[in-house]
């Protein structure tokens, strides 16, 4: 007959132990994540310290230190570039959240046709961001486009060109955008509006609230997380734009809505510039993941009260 | 001469993650203007080393002890 031994794990008698079973589960997915994700991030920030060019890979790499850094944050360029993303991130997602939250509040009232309609203006953000880029060219067109027909059509604006105009192409990209993605922010917003009890509305009622005093007091207060969510959602996704400007403007006219992620871009894969556009890629990754942190702090303390 | 002594006690009340992570944190928010304001090549120039302090604080005083 065959005696446990005290303080023995019983599992290991019958075969494996959870604890193994769920390292064996879990050791691919950490496997892909060091491959694809770790590795190349820490490479990444190898080669910011090098002068590493990938279209000659027999040149002898020189380690330069921070000399890469010092050039990209010595340079006018990189800080137009950065000023123009935003520009493009601050207006975008401001237009978002205003029309996204004004949208939501208009379908969550219960009237007839709200779910066809939702799906309608849900539309957009289920197009790819370069097909959107390429027919917003033909919109914008400024013979054949029905943007400068619909403008001429309410104010005598004489023929203009939105993406070749440098003072008009900023707010281009901006328009596309929010064009595109303020059905994601209204989205968020009407599941938090959703969540919202009917009895708390009722209790204000009771109390004689007014309709803007419960939208302060309690509809903003709640929806608040949510819209927060789509915030920093929508603002790392926009820092790191790019199809949808490449194909609307290119980065054009000039440089006026070249985009920090464009000009990374251009300098690794046409200047071939390995190294400096890693250190560049290093700068963009740090400010995106120190924003984020503050905004997932920001977000708890927003859920805890 | 008298030493004073810092106790575990005092060391915990020093080390608390509150006021550190909000430095840490504003040390961010501080570095973010910087990189994208229009107004200060040199205030673009030491963007990056105040959002890398910040962002490396952050983690590691996000593991301080709550109180």
């Amino acid at each position: 007959m065959a005696v446990t031994r005290p303080g023995k794990p019983v599992q290991r008698a019958r075969g494996l132990s959870d604890r193994a079973v769920a390292w064996i589960f879990i050791s691919p997915t950490i496997v892909l994540l060091l491959a694809i994700n770790i590795f190349p991030l820490l490479w990444t920030i190898y080669l910011s310290f090098t002068n590493y060019r990938a279209n000659q890979p027999g040149r002898p790499v020189r380690w330069v230190g921070v000399e890469n850094y010092e050039r990209l944050l010595g340079s006018e360029d990189i800080w137009e570039y950065l000023q123009a993303t935003a520009h493009f991130v601050g207006w975008s997602i401001f237009f978002q959240v205003v029309l996204g939250l004004g949208l939501a509040l208009l379908i969550n009232r219960q009237f007839k046709g709200h779910t066809a309609l939702t799906t309608l203006i849900l539309l957009p953000m289920m197009l790819s961001p370069a097909v959107v880029g390429v027919f917003w060219t033909y919109i914008y067109q400024p013979q054949a486009g029905i943007f400068n027909y619909i403008i001429n059509f309410f104010i005598d604006a004489g023929s203009f060109t939105m993406i070749g105009d440098v003072n008009l192409a900023p707010w281009s990209i901006v328009l596309v955008d929010t064009w595109m993605w303020t059905p994601y922010v209204m989205l968020i917003c009407l599941a938090g509006l959703r969540s919202i009890p009917d009895y708390i509305y009722e209790a204000a009622e009771v109390d004689r609230a007014s309709k803007l005093r419960q939208f302060w007091s309690i509809t903003l207060p709640m929806v608040l997380p949510f819209l927060m969510l789509a915030v920093l959602f929508r603002a790392i996704e926009n820092f790191k734009m790019f199809d949808m400007v490449v194909e609307l403007t290119s980065g054009g006219p000039g440089s006026i809505t070249e985009l920090a992620s464009i000009n990374l871009k251009r300098e690794a894969f046409e200047k071939w510039r390995t190294g400096y556009s890693s250190a560049f890629a290093v700068i963009l990754f740090v400010t995106v993941f120190g924003a984020g942190n503050i905004y997932v702090k920001f977000l708890n303390k927003v859920k805890q009260r | 001469m008298s030493r004073v002594s810092h106790g575990p006690g005092q060391r915990r009340r020093f080390f608390r993650r509150g006021p550190w992570e909000n430095a840490a944190t504003a040390l961010i928010g501080v570095g973010v203007f910087m990189l994208m304001q229009s107004f200060s090549l040199w205030l673009f120039g030491y963007s990056f080393a105040v959002i890398l302090v910040g962002t490396i604080g952050f983690v590691i005083v996000s593991h301080f002890p709550e109180a």
